[in-house]
């Protein structure tokens, strides 16, 4: 089983390497035929960098470095050269619409737009490697081997961790889970990748090419990091959900989240979008409800569902429905948790990859006061924004109050889609635990659990007088909630953040914790003085 | 101001402390050998076994104390000079008080085998016999615990999860004979041995080996077969921890005796939690009851005293926990070991020999008394109204979905269990379908 168990590990590392060396592979030649399909799709007007790129590039082999460098380097110079025009023309009082036409000649380069925008498609088009000529085989190195390496290394544990039930061995004693250094390098690594996913996938060109297979199959489009991504979420939730299921085998509860979170993500998120997209609809996940999906209500997509016919219409009125009326409806009888830890991707990732990193949240009472400030500034700063975009799409104004819209959005999409969702909330799973964006940024969290926390059937119940004050329930609730500081009152967990993983519940050795949808009457109870006590029941 | 003092920072004494805070502004003092902070003594096998950090044992944040004002001493106490009031510490310093509580716990008990104070050769009480624990460990192959109880078992799953296999040494015919019935004993006993340990019934220990360094290599039992150890365990039971106050004006007996408000003889001394015995339990249950809940009731209703809201101890029902591996156990009310002359038992076991319900119901009256319940959680106030209000065993198997508390999807075996009781008692009732309203109602 051992053996297993470290074969396993190998290969599913064989897999990584592969993927990750990838990236250093293969060359590109610019012909001069895919050179001007380029600078036509990207409307480039600036003559100079076209030349010198023609003299630079042009009919060379570069690496994916060097070509995507030199290109910024060419639009970077071309760029100065016409501000210096402009300045000079403006000095002299030169005509407005010579000064105009010079200013669309600049390329804006910035290194969180550049690389995805601008460099990307032609890195993409050009490239030549072996990845690129065995796209089968290197699925198979990379996904194919990570994927059965994962499942050899997770599976023998159904024998080594002996019979069913709680087993947390050394979680706080292994540099993995417990911020030693095989925790630091996982996150660097997480953090890495998606630096390269969000901003430089101009540089990963062949890891993507390696679910270019699959791509094609399902929506017949070539692949994107987008879809390399989705594939990869996929596959890391479903061998995860295999180590749930092992770790979980006695609890139900934890079986069936697991295995509907699992299926959301799988059929919601990833294949019927990408199958829409064969079939000329636009890409949508019906699951994904505003403001997590902030980009719902902005121009772009407004405009493409209302361009998709009926089922756009249908698109359009769903994700307003959903947000108004479903999700409210479905967290006064459920609690949020029918969205956080059984639907949501996010939630889904954390549930399963995260959940060895459950025990690392913060549950300091200062965390909790950090936590609700933020996160209810996030949300309030959604709903700003996509006030902001819907006032500029009626209007047609394209600034409020001074503020241009556009860059409101892009800030946000910058530092709270990216940044705080993708590189600290899933990048710092290993340091922070597998909840931090849930917890401190999410703005439909922020809006689920103002529902939850007042207008809800959902409560953890407290058993009694049974708690121990062991502590297993907050160590591991990856909300931080203390929830032993209930418990041990006898008063039931009523709390905005509480996703409803009933991990709290697996967890406590004394039976004390239960999940419930019961009637609001008694759900919070304030009473300190335990059951036992007749004599002190008056006085409260 | 009064100045209350605590010595002892266990449950008990801070409950004590916590609830004085609440109700009123005296000064209050906790004097601690032990660690600086209040931490989960029931806990601590989930830090050998890295599940928890020592910090998360912790129930309160460490500013929880100066916010609150109860002052922390760190040190041993050794004597009490109840005439002038004054406590003297290890290392000469000394306190003064209006009024003292002792909630200064347990000790694990040592029956003179000799070797017993041999190195590594211990109890698991406190967070020093942890770190010996975790010192002794990576020198040891296997492990010898004696004695079938709570700590016991849990001993053994420590040692186990590092791969250090155990030998537990039982005096009775099965695990934790003197409180389980036989059904339960017996259930505990094959899930024990499910997860390997070489477990040894009517086996006692005689005596502890030296190697030459006068650490434990190995024990002999009573019937003469040496086991090699390099550990030994000694869970036989916990006893009031009092050496420093016997012999002194505050009477003892096993513990420090008490009446129900909890007052020992002398004015302004009071005893509660693990250390303190009642002359005559108030309300007819054991004198010397050694949990953590009573600790806690003790120190909610004792807190009313000292504020002037003289309080006696009324704990109510007995209830209790454990988990023993893998298998959760509760219990309401009383369950003993051997029926009593006017009791009847029902006993239901599922076919997998891990799951049971027993309960113990009075001869004439159908009367529920006490329920026990390996690997279903049953609801805490349920069970304490149906034995409470003395609910007879028809209603309790026709409510029975009530008490459930397993997570929800779980599998409920009420309808099985009510079977089985039609069966046995030529009935025809039916499990009802759960009710919140019969579950939340106020009565
Ligand atoms: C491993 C383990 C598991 C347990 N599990 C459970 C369980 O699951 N359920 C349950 O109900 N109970 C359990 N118990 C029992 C429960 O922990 C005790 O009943 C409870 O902790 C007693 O609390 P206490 O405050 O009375 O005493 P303690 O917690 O023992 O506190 C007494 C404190 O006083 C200090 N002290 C003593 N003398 C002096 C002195 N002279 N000067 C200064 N300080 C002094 C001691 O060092 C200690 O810190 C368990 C006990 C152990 C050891
Ligand atoms: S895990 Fe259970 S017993 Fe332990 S503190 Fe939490 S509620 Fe109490
Ligand atoms: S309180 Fe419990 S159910 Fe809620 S998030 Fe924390 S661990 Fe999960």
């Amino acid at each position: 089983m051992k053996f297993i168990k470290n074969s396993g590990l190998l290969i599913c590392i064989a897999g990584f390497a592969f993927f990750v060396g990838s990236i250093f592979i293969g060359d590109h030649n610019v012909t001069p035929e895919k050179f001007n399909d380029w600078v036509n799709s990207k409307g480039i007007k600036s003559e100079i960098f076209i030349k010198n790129a023609e003299q630079e590039i042009v009919g060379k082999t570069f690496s994916s470095i060097q070509l995507s460098s030199t290109i910024i380097e060419l639009a970077e110079k071309s760029t100065q050269e016409h501000q210096d025009n402009i300045q000079l023309w403006q000095n002299s009082g030169g005509q407005d619409e010579k000064i105009n036409e010079e200013w669309s000649k600049v390329i804006w380069t910035s290194w969180s737009s550049t690389h995805k925008d601008f460099t990307y498609p032609l890195l993409q088009a050009t490239i030549n490697s072996p990845v690129k000529e065995n796209q089968w085989l290197a699925f198979f190195l990379t996904f194919g081997l990570a994927i059965i390496g994962g499942l050899l290394y997770i599976i023998p544990d159904f024998i080594l961790l002996g019979p069913a039930g709680i087993k947390n061995n050394k979680l706080f004693q292994h540099s993995a889970t417990n911020r030693g250094w095989g925790g630091i390098v996982t996150a660097v690594f997480f953090v890495v990748f998606y630096f390269l996913l969000y901003f430089f996938p101009d540089l990963i060109i062949n890891p993507i090419l390696t679910t270019n297979k699959i791509s094609l199959s399902l929506s017949g489009n070539p692949a994107s990091q987008w879809f390399m991504y989705g594939l990869i979420y996929c596959s890391v939730m479903t061998v995860f959900a295999v180590k749930m299921y092992i770790k979980y085998r006695h609890n139900l509860y934890q079986i069936i989240r697991t295995t509907v979170v699992l299926f959301f993500q799988v059929a919601f998120a990833f294949l019927i979008p990408e199958l829409l997209v064969r079939f000329n609809q636009p890409w949508y996940d019906f699951k994904n409800a505003w403001p997590l999906n902030y980009t719902f209500f902005f121009d772009w997509n407004i405009n493409s569902l209302l361009n998709s016919g009926h089922l756009g219409m249908f698109m359009l009125v769903w994700g307003i429905v959903l947000t108004v009326i479903v999700v409210p409806v479905m967290v006064y009888f459920l609690g949020k948790r029918w969205y956080c830890s059984w639907v949501c991707g996010c939630g889904g990732l954390a549930e399963t990859l995260g959940d060895p990193y459950r025990h690392l949240s913060n549950k300091s009472l200062k965390a909790w006061k950090f936590e609700r400030y933020i996160i209810h500034l996030v949300l309030l700063f959604a709903v700003v924004m996509t006030g902001a975009t819907l006032y500029s799409y009626f209007s047609g104004a394209t600034s409020i109050l001074g503020i241009d819209t556009y860059s409101i959005q892009s800030w946000y999409g910058f530092w709270i889609g990216s940044i705080f969702a993708g590189v600290i909330g899933t990048g710092f799973y290993p340091i922070l635990g597998n909840r931090a964006w849930c917890r401190f940024g999410c703005p439909l969290a922020a809006y689920l659990g103002l529902v939850q926390r007042f207008k809800s059937r959902f409560r953890i119940t407290t058993n009694g007088g049974q708690c121990i004050s062991c502590g297993n329930c907050s160590t591991y609730c990856e909300m931080g909630i203390d929830v032993r500081s209930y418990a041990q009152k006898g008063q039931n967990i009523v709390r905005s953040s509480c996703v409803g993983c009933g991990v709290c519940s697996a967890v406590c050795p004394r039976g004390v914790l239960k999940l419930e949808n019961a009637p609001e009457d008694g759900r919070i109870i304030d009473n300190p003085i335990l059951v036992g006590k007749d004599e002190i029941k008056l006085q409260v | 101001m009064e100045h209350i003092v605590i010595i002892g920072n266990g449950v008990s004494g801070i409950t004590t402390a916590r609830h004085i805070r609440k109700n009123s502004d005296k000064r209050i003092t906790v004097i601690s050998g032990e660690t600086d902070h209040f931490f989960s003594r029931t806990a601590l096998m989930y830090v050998y076994m890295g599940h928890m950090k020592f910090e998360h044992t912790k129930p309160y944040e460490d500013w929880f104390w100066k916010k609150n004002r109860i002052d922390l001493v760190r040190g041993f106490v050794q004597k009490i000079n109840p005439d002038n009031k004054t406590l003297e510490l290890t290392g000469g310093d000394s306190i003064g008080y209006d009024k003292l509580v002792l909630a200064v716990g347990s000790k694990p008990n040592k029956f003179g085998w000799p070797g017993q104070d041999l190195d590594a050769v211990q109890g698991l009480y406190s967070y020093q016999d942890l770190e010996s624990m975790e010192k002794y460990s990576p020198s040891t192959k296997r492990a010898v615990i004696v004695g079938g109880g709570l700590i016991g078992v849990e001993m053994a799953e420590m040692f186990l999860s590092r791969g250090i296999d155990v030998t537990f040494l039982v005096r009775e015919d099965r695990f934790w004979g003197g409180v389980l019935p036989k059904q339960e004993g017996e259930l505990i006993s094959r899930h024990i041995k499910k997860h390997h340990v070489d477990l040894r019934f009517n086996t006692e220990l005689q005596e502890i080996l030296a190697d030459e360094n006068g650490r434990a290599r190995a024990i002999i039992t009573k019937e003469g077969e040496e086991i090699e150890c390099q550990f030994v365990g000694l869970t036989a039971g916990v006893s009031p921890n009092i050496d420093f106050i016997k012999n002194g004006k505050i009477e003892t007996n096993r513990g420090i005796l008490v009446n129900e408000f909890l007052e020992t003889n002398v004015p302004d001394i009071y005893a509660l939690g693990d250390c303190a015995e009642f002359h005559q339990h108030p309300t007819g249950r054991r004198n010397l009851e050694q949990v953590w809940y009573t600790g806690r009731m003790m120190g909610e209703t004792l807190a009313q005293t000292i504020c002037d809201n003289k309080t006696p101890y009324r704990p109510g029902m007995w209830f209790n926990s454990a988990k023993f591996f893998d298998i959760e156990y509760q219990t309401y009310g009383w369950v003993y070991s051997e029926l009593k002359s006017n009791e009847n038992e029902f006993y239901w076991e599922h076919e997998n020999g891990e799951i049971c319900l027993h309960l113990v119901f009075d001869k004439t009256s159908n009367a529920l008394l006490g329920i026990n319940t390996f690997g279903i959680r049953m609801r805490h106030e349920v069970c304490e109204k149906w034995i409470t209000t003395g609910k007879d065993m028809n209603h309790i198997m026709e409510h029975l979905k009530d008490a459930n508390f397993d997570p929800e999807f779980y599998k409920q075996y009420e309808n099985q269990i009510v079977n089985q009781y039609n069966q046995q008692n030529g009935t025809t009732l039916k499990a009802k379908k759960r009710d919140w309203k019969r579950i939340f109602v106020k009565n």
